[in-house]
């Protein structure tokens, strides 16, 4: 099945309050309900846009702001398979993972709106299919990927009880 | 040696040499979580499936950034939270005690050293107190409140020094929009700052609180500050322990360092929608004004509260502006009552919450209507950040803002002069 790049309007610092608004944070405690609220107040209807699977790209600074983990709980819920952008601010950076997100960093002016796009996690690699090339991804720390594979940081923890196995 | 403060407060809480770029697991003095944030903080914890919370004293949530509660949902999440704490022992700061950031300083939870985790962006706050605080998501929350530890990526640190006298009229909120406006918001991403210089020295604890408090908004983990006499006075006046005072070795590595001069800075306005659009107040005179908001953990102090009734006293703001003055903490708003500064307010036709968040995050208590302007001490501009997408927020100081009520329009408050 093709999965296609959904390309924000707004490239640079967009920011916890952007991908769900703090009107919805309180209001609404089903992921996928919260899901359909995402990037409202910048842009309309981009939930419906996406199919399971799908990327979201963007530029830098993705993120900032708010503390709120109702951001990258929303993003999974939406269907989307890994965010891409140039870079990440640190408290989303770290929330993302934890709730199972996958944030992948590399350079994003090469992705256009609807791009098909293939993710390869071993190469390190973003291979954009309708455009012919292969984009270098920056390797995502161990302890991170380990999150990933588990689901999150919960899993994981209830594994291994800590943090000790991956250091 | 060469250590910044980051890597000692690190190294110190994970027994390890910590330097930037490290992992390590350090343990966690202090945690908390306010009412944005706390429902999923106690879903993680359950998730955990830890029966018990690490330290019951080293653990509190506060109910303020939506209260009381404007409706059903929140008032739920709300009563999640105070059934948490008894079924836990832990404490909860219920509706009208204030700012998260104003009550865990001033309850003497921390002090000058600690390592403190709080779910919600701005704990940066407690860096001006010499203490390494950061904000985290809720599970990274709860995993602390679990463990008492948590897994930190030891940070780069940006060393700013800033001399120079503020002119009258002119704040440590104007020098901080000023540096973030020339940083960026992503200017500091993942890195420590530790601010330096006579300027910084000069200033009170709680001026102080404000510069750090905004340290997230150019991407900081942190922004931390040395402890001088007054830290130490401040942090033995409030903290039920002992403060540790923790200093960078002169031979600091640090991956950039900055300078600024104050003596010429003028009142500083951050435009919407980006905390970093900052210009001379000069650029935006005039503009006008359907809300003003006096308050928040980057305002909400007695000096600030102080200011804006110096300006307002025996004045009337000006008609149709809606001027909402909240304290950050029952004991500063007891204070400005005394002071007689709520009466000030009152009298000049301003409205006075009751202390917590207040409009700050558009949940309540004056979410703007399409296309008002609001001028505000918050730290934030975000588009619908006070409720609305299609409302525009401008960030300043106090005095700015009491200057701007009486107006109706952004005003310089350097005209107050002879009342600062």
């Amino acid at each position: 099945m093709t999965k296609y790049a959904h390309r924000l309007k707004m490239q640079n610092d967009i920011n916890t309050d952007y991908i769900i608004s703090g009107r919805y944070k309180f209001k609404i405690q089903d992921p996928k309900e919260l899901s359909k609220h995402i990037f409202e107040d910048i842009e309309d209807n981009f939930s419906a846009r996406i199919n399971d699977g799908d990327f979201l790209v963007a530029g830098e600074n993705f993120g900032c702001g708010s503390s709120r983990e109702q951001a990258p709980v929303a993003l999974r819920a939406s269907g989307l398979r890994a965010v891409i952008a140039k870079s990440y601010a640190r408290i989303f950076y770290r929330n993302a993972f934890n709730v199972g997100l996958c944030l992948v960093e590399c350079e994003t002016n090469y992705i256009d709106d609807m791009d098909e796009l293939e993710l390869d996690l071993e190469e390190n690699i973003l291979r954009n299919i309708s455009k012919g090339v292969n984009l270098e991804i920056k390797p995502i720390p161990r302890i991170m990927r380990q999150f990933l594979e588990k689901g999150g940081v919960v899993d994981y923890f209830k594994e291994f009880g800590g943090f000790e196995e991956v250091m | 040696m060469r250590q910044t403060i980051a890597e000692k407060i690190l190294s110190d809480h994970s027994a390890k040499r910590a330097r930037a770029g490290d992992i390590v697991i350090a343990n966690v003095d202090f945690c908390f979580g306010q009412d944005g944030t706390s429902g999923m903080i106690i879903d993680s914890f359950r998730k955990l499936g830890v029966e018990n919370v690490h330290a019951r004293d080293r653990f509190c949530m506060v109910i303020d950034h939506s209260s009381p509660s404007p409706n059903m949902g929140v008032s739920a999440i709300h009563d999640k939270i105070r059934f948490f704490g008894k079924e836990h022992g832990v404490k909860v700061f219920d509706v009208g005690c204030g700012v998260c950031h104003q009550l865990v300083p001033e309850s003497g939870y921390i002090t000058c050293g600690d390592l403190v985790l709080g779910a919600d962006s701005h704990t940066c706050t407690y860096g001006a107190l010499n203490i390494l605080s950061t904000g985290v998501g809720s599970t990274d929350l709860a995993i602390a409140l679990a463990s008492g530890k948590n897994w930190f990526r030891v940070p780069e640190t940006i060393k700013i020094t800033v001399s120079g006298d503020l002119p009258k009229g002119v704040y440590s909120k104007d020098l901080i929009l000023h540096i973030i406006g020339d940083t960026g918001a992503d200017g500091a991403t993942y890195q420590s700052v530790e601010f330096y210089g006579k300027t910084i020295d000069d200033l009170t604890v709680d001026s102080r609180l404000t510069i750090s408090n905004m340290a997230v908004e150019m991407g900081a983990k942190c922004g931390l500050m040395r402890a001088d006499k007054k830290t130490l006075d401040w942090a033995r006046k409030h903290s039920l322990r002992e403060p540790r005072s923790i200093e960078a070795d002169e031979d600091a590595r640090y991956i950039q360092e900055l300078e600024y001069d104050v003596s010429d800075l003028t009142p500083q306005v951050a435009r919407p929608h980006t905390v970093d659009n900052v210009c001379d107040i000069e650029e935006v005179e005039g503009t006008p004004i359907d809300e003003v908001s006096i308050g928040t953990c980057t305002n909400g102090r007695l000096e600030d509260l102080e200011v804006a009734a110096k300006i307002l006293k025996g004045r009337k703001v000006a008609h149709g502006i809606k001027v909402i003055v909240t304290p950050a903490s029952r004991k500063i708003y007891v204070d400005a009552l005394k002071k007689g500064y709520v009466e000030t307010f009152i009298e000049a036709g301003a409205i006075v919450n009751n202390p917590g968040c207040g409009p700050c995050v558009g949940t309540h208590q004056g979410v703007l209507a399409d296309g008002e302007k609001a001028f505000s001490t918050a730290n934030r501009n975000f588009k619908g950040r006070m409720g609305n997408p299609k409302g525009d927020i401008y960030l300043g100081s106090p005095a700015a803002a009491a200057a701007t009520a009486l107006e109706g329009k952004i005003a310089d408050p350097r005209e107050h002069k002879r009342r600062l």
